[in-house]
């Protein structure tokens, strides 16, 4: 029974996308390409969903501000478990081109626990999937 | 018998299982207007799968109408499935009213999706709200006197079985002009009573989210995404039943079925969104004007 939820789950992963501040808006733009028809990943049951509560991924990008950090966290609380998080792109990941500014914290791992890292700036289509893939593989137990 | 039929013949477990591959197509269809190649047919079952092992989150505000509206919809809409059903497979099986009371039982999942949200306590679920009744208001008025149309067409008739016979014997109300004017009508209110784009703002993703469905998570959401594609079961065969049943063999239903199915969804894909005070001027305007000429067409004998 578990199995097939957790099976379920990788087959319909649902995300809601969240930037948290700092960015180029660059990774946003990139993320839609999967939904186009070149890459087209509803193939796999994923879907951009507009309310966190129904979300399965939480897909973050940009570098963290001070202002978006704890509306960051309480979308994090507010998200349904069994639920990952996504950190996507290199301002993300570390802050990026960022790091030396007032306004920005730490990286998001810093702040919420993070079970995907997708470097890039932006990451290509091709790397997204990637990690999906990888994302999958780890939710299941594969190695 | 009789809870056999509410719960797994043409009531729940059928409709629900023809309901899910309905929004299948529909996801498919949209994907092939877009040049994509859309989800496997087996996709939405995954999905309810999925939402059932997730988490309910529930608001502060008030808990018992929040978990109850989600039932009230999909129970009302089993019902309407139920009657339909059965009427379809024996037309004499009809009770005198039915088709008033397969009227108030459509109004149900509008009527527990408002319920519900409000009980949420968001704020845009508030507006979602005030959206979907607007719409409700809008869509009910032309909806019903297309359908007084039907029942002029069939001699005065408010039972289903006894409209569903006239059409047999003397041909579709779809066949004559009024019927076909008020056809067109009752289409454009099932694309508004299936919250489908253009008439989808209370649940405008892209503006207020999710609109009325923000809070829902987990099993209560599952259950308003089967409500859905189980309206979109319900409401098209209703209407085959009202203008289009001059043959009620299963195949010819299927047949209709799907046709009316990718019609709506290629209007879907094709229109953008409408805002609400459009949606309500066009049905109280333009549409109410041609189900009233219907009704008058109706009268004269055309």
């Amino acid at each position: 029974m578990k199995n097939l939820k957790l099976n379920a789950l990788t087959k319909s992963l649902w995300v809601f996308h969240l930037n948290v501040g700092a960015s180029c808006n660059n990774c946003d733009i990139e993320i839609l390409d999967l939904l186009t028809p070149r890459y087209d990943v509803e193939r796999f049951g994923i879907m951009l969903v507009g309310s966190i509560r129904h979300a399965d991924v939480l897909l973050i990008s940009g570098a963290l501000s001070r202002k978006a950090a704890p509306r960051a966290k309480k979308l994090y609380e507010q998200m349904p478990k069994p639920g990952v998080v996504v950190a996507f792109g290199s301002c993300s990941l570390g802050r990026g081109i960022f790091k030396d500014s007032y306004n920005s914290l730490c990286s998001v791992d810093e702040f919420i626990p993070v079970d995907l890292y997708i470097p890039g700036c932006p990451p290509k289509p091709e790397a997204m999937i990637l990690g999906i893939v990888k994302l999958i593989k780890k939710v299941r137990g594969i190695k | 018998m009789i809870f056999f039929n509410f719960l797994v013949f043409p009531g729940f477990l059928f409709s629900a299982v023809v309901g899910l591959i309905a929004g299948w197509i529909d996801r498919k269809v949209t994907a092939r207007v877009q040049w994509r190649v859309g989800p496997p047919w087996y996709q939405n079952f995954v999905d309810f799968m999925k939402l059932l092992g997730k988490e309910t989150i529930l608001p502060q505000s008030n808990k018992t109408t929040f978990i109850f509206a989600p039932f009230v919809g999909l129970i009302s809409v089993i019902l309407v499935a139920t009657l339909l059903g059965k009427l379809l497979m024996d037309p004499t099986q009809s009770f005198l009213g039915d088709l008033i009371v397969v009227l108030y039982l459509l109004v149900m999942p509008a009527i527990s999706i408002i319920l519900g949200a409000s009980a949420s306590g968001n704020p845009l679920a508030s507006t979602g709200v005030s959206r979907e009744i607007k719409l409700v208001l809008a869509y009910e008025l032309p909806f019903i006197l297309a359908i007084v149309a039907v029942i002029i067409k069939s001699g005065a008739n408010i039972k289903l079985g006894q409209i569903l016979s006239a059409q047999i014997n003397n041909g579709a109300v779809l066949g004559s002009p009024s019927g076909l004017i008020a056809f067109i009508v009752a289409i454009l209110c099932m694309q508004a009573k299936l919250g489908l784009v253009p008439f989808d703002v209370s649940e405008a993703e892209q503006e207020i989210m999710a609109g009325v469905l923000i809070e829902y998570s987990g099993f209560l959401l599952a259950i308003f995404k089967l409500m859905k594609v189980m309206l979109l079961y319900v409401m098209p065969l209703f209407l085959i039943s009202l203008f289009w049943a001059a043959n009620i063999n299963i195949y010819s239903l299927i047949g209709k079925y799907v046709l009316l199915l990718v019609i709506i969804i290629l209007v879907k894909n094709t229109a953008p969104r409408v805002r609400v005070d459009q949606a309500m001027k066009f049905f109280w305007g333009p549409i109410s004007l041609l189900a009233t000429i219907a009704i008058i067409l109706a009268l004269s004998g055309r």
